[in-house]
């Protein structure tokens, strides 16, 4: 069995990083997600695994450091925290259009603009409906423990590859600083660049006498060729919605509503839960883990069940839309969010469903 | 009359002095008439071909009249966003040290949107060899002033002529970056005649060579022409650069093996 131990979530990831066999990190430094960074470079992953990590002059340059390392197919991740993650935009765009694998880790702070340093969930649309310019997706999964932020840098890598795309986890302030017990996978030797070639065939290596050389590009100037790319994409993307969606329930067998909500939000409902059914409250917890794809079917079904539905968020109302998009109209479906970096009280959580939901 | 002229196919293997590289791929170039590009691909693609490292060679092209230079490099390329060439090209080298790594952009893509990744790749001293293309303008997107644009040089965006008062001044960034510790090598080039062409050719050759003992940056800026972003014939433009573009930027090595070559101050009239 993996190894026990108690880390921040931020440290879980990088260490994650190391044992997944990562073999690039290019990052730059930003509150709450600093950690990602100092654990790797005092870890000396190089030395460990051979895995290079660099520290780049700003987070345009970290999100291009990882389309040339992805473009020659090399396993890269960068971690950084939503202004940073903004800056990345253009280059996560291009990666999506070149059909790059990355793993890009999100520590959710409050914004907009500088905003603050503490936890928030105010990226959702960013990271789920594109974020960039152009007609992408990402794939984004949301930790909602230390353990699930060493595990999903494990899936990230795997969902990357395995669909040449980036990944997203978007996680917060409060997961990536939090301490926590964490089992450790063991770890994965890294590939050599022999399997590399092997198992990457459409990667930039260098180009060999027996095949064209390989251009990774996100550029079709034909009209024509161009709507091909798009229609390639949304054939992968539908491919993924059909296989790799999770999500978790809580107390939804007898539920006659439920709290909707993701990482830490899905935390706290989980507290609420206990306090509403001490009431007599029979309230269950639906916990999506992949924001994209969305756990669409699983909520609507869901919805032909219970009476009304309570999505808790740390933002102003942002999935919500996906909620209300996959149960349709018939029940009630109110939100609850704080923002700013305010984290939401169970008792707070209760009483909006209270009023907004059961007494509304 | 009578013929004098008797024609013979002369199309013979003994008879042949030059032919293509199969490093360039056998299309039509995308690049005006009597522009410098397709030259300078040539020259990296005979020293690639020369070398014998065409599958250890991974090069990112920019955003700019050369981004399609890699539909016409038979080697791996990869098509970079505005300016990050340089972070493309750490990432690649620092992941595949033993291959050989290139950037090829314009000034507006190195000098002005990039500026950042170039600094700072080169402070790193990353052991890539960077080609810049520098001909004053920005010439793909129809001839806009550009970091390097002359003092008074007129442009679609500086119409009257580039006032520094109000638009700055034009950047040498060449002279900039060869001051950084990191940066080995650092040479001013052009493509216009012959013995400009032979001198870029070895300053590529020798750029490329020094990646073998990871020394750090090298840097060589072609000063090129734009005859149509300057609104003049191929030959006008030629002349136009001789006379304004390379007393701006003089030709010749700037550093060599880590050393700053040292020069004579020259007085620029603006």
């Amino acid at each position: 069995m993996g190894e026990l131990r108690l880390m921040k979530g931020n440290e879980a990831v990088a260490e994650a990083a190391i044992r997944a066999g990562c073999d690039g990190y290019f990052g730059y430094p930003i509150t709450p997600q600093s950690e990602v960074m100092e654990y790797l470079m005092a870890e000396r992953p190089h030395e460990r695994t051979g895995m290079v990590v660099l520290q780049a002059e700003s987070e345009v340059a970290a999100i291009n450091m990882l389309y040339g390392g992805a473009g020659t197919g090399k396993m890269v991740m960068t971690s950084s925290s939503s202004p940073g993650i903004s800056l990345m935009q253009e280059g996560l765009s291009y990666m999506a259009g070149a059909e790059l694998p990355a793993v890009v880790v999100n520590i959710v702070r409050g914004g907009p603009g500088l905003g603050t340093i503490q936890p928030s969930q105010a990226d959702y649309f960013q990271a789920v409906k594109g974020g960039g310019h152009g007609d992408y997706k990402l794939i984004v999964l949301a930790p909602a423990s230390v353990q699930e932020m060493c595990d999903h840098t494990k899936l990230g890598f795997d969902l990357a590859f395995k669909y040449r795309n980036p990944v997203m986890i978007l996680s917060d302030g409060a997961i990536g600083q939090m301490m926590e017990k964490v089992v450790l996978f063991d770890p994965i030797p890294r590939r050599s660049n022999e399997e590399l070639i092997k198992q990457n065939p459409w990667a930039a290596t260098g180009k060999q006498k027996n095949r064209e050389h390989i251009i990774i590009t996100s550029l079709d100037l034909d009209p024509a060729g161009q709507e091909r790319v798009n229609l390639k994409l949304q054939a992968k993307y539908r491919e993924i919605e059909k296989n790799e969606v999770m999500y978790e329930t809580l107390g939804c067998e007898d539920a006659e509503y439920v709290f909707v909500a993701f990482g830490l939000s899905a935390r706290i409902c989980q507290k609420s839960m206990d306090l509403a059914r001490a009431k007599g409250i029979k309230v269950g917890l639906f916990r999506p883990i992949t924001l994209f794809p969305f756990p669409v079917k699983p909520i609507h079904n869901l919805g032909k069940k219970v009476k009304g539905m309570l999505v808790v968020e740390m933002n102003a109302g942002q999935m919500i839309e996906d909620v209300r998009l996959s149960v349709g109209c018939n029940i009630k479906i109110e939100h609850y969010g704080r923002f700013g970096g305010i984290i939401p009280t169970p008792d707070e959580v209760v009483l909006a469903l209270e009023t907004q939901i059961i007494g509304g | 009359m009578e013929e004098t002229f008797v024609k013979t196919d002369i199309r013979k293997d003994e008879n042949i002095v030059y032919k293509r590289t199969d490093l360039l791929v056998d299309r039509p170039l995308s690049y005006c008439p009597g522009c410098g590009h397709g030259v300078v691909h040539r020259m990296l693609m005979e020293t690639l071909e020369e070398m014998d490292i065409q599958d250890k060679t991974i090069g990112v092209s920019p955003v700019g009249c050369s981004v399609l230079a890699y539909d016409f490099m038979n080697i791996d390329m990869l098509g970079a966003a505005h300016g990050r060439a340089p972070a493309l090209a750490t990432a690649i080298k620092r992941l595949w040290p033993d291959k050989f790594v290139f950037t090829y952009q314009g000034d507006g893509d190195l000098a002005a949107i990039g500026t950042a990744e170039t600094i700072h790749a080169c402070n790193r001293g990353e052991n890539f060899t960077i080609i810049f293309i520098n001909n004053g303008i920005y010439g793909m997107t129809g001839g806009q002033m550009a970091p390097t644009t002359l003092p008074g040089m007129r442009s679609s965006t500086s119409p009257y002529g580039r006032d520094v008062q109000t638009m700055g001044h034009p950047l040498k960034i060449t002279e900039l970056i060869a001051n950084l510790p990191g940066v080995y090598y650092v040479t001013r080039q052009a493509v216009h005649t012959p013995s400009h062409v032979r001198k870029t050719k070895k300053a590529i050759r020798k750029a490329l060579e020094q990646q073998k003992e990871n020394k750090g940056v090298a840097f060589i800026e072609v000063v090129s022409n734009c005859n149509s972003g300057w609104k003049m014939t191929p030959v006008q433009s030629n002349k136009w650069m001789e006379e304004n573009m390379f007393p701006f930027y003089p030709l010749g090595d700037i550093k060599v093996d880590g050393k700053l070559v040292e020069k004579k101050e020259v007085v620029v009239k603006e």
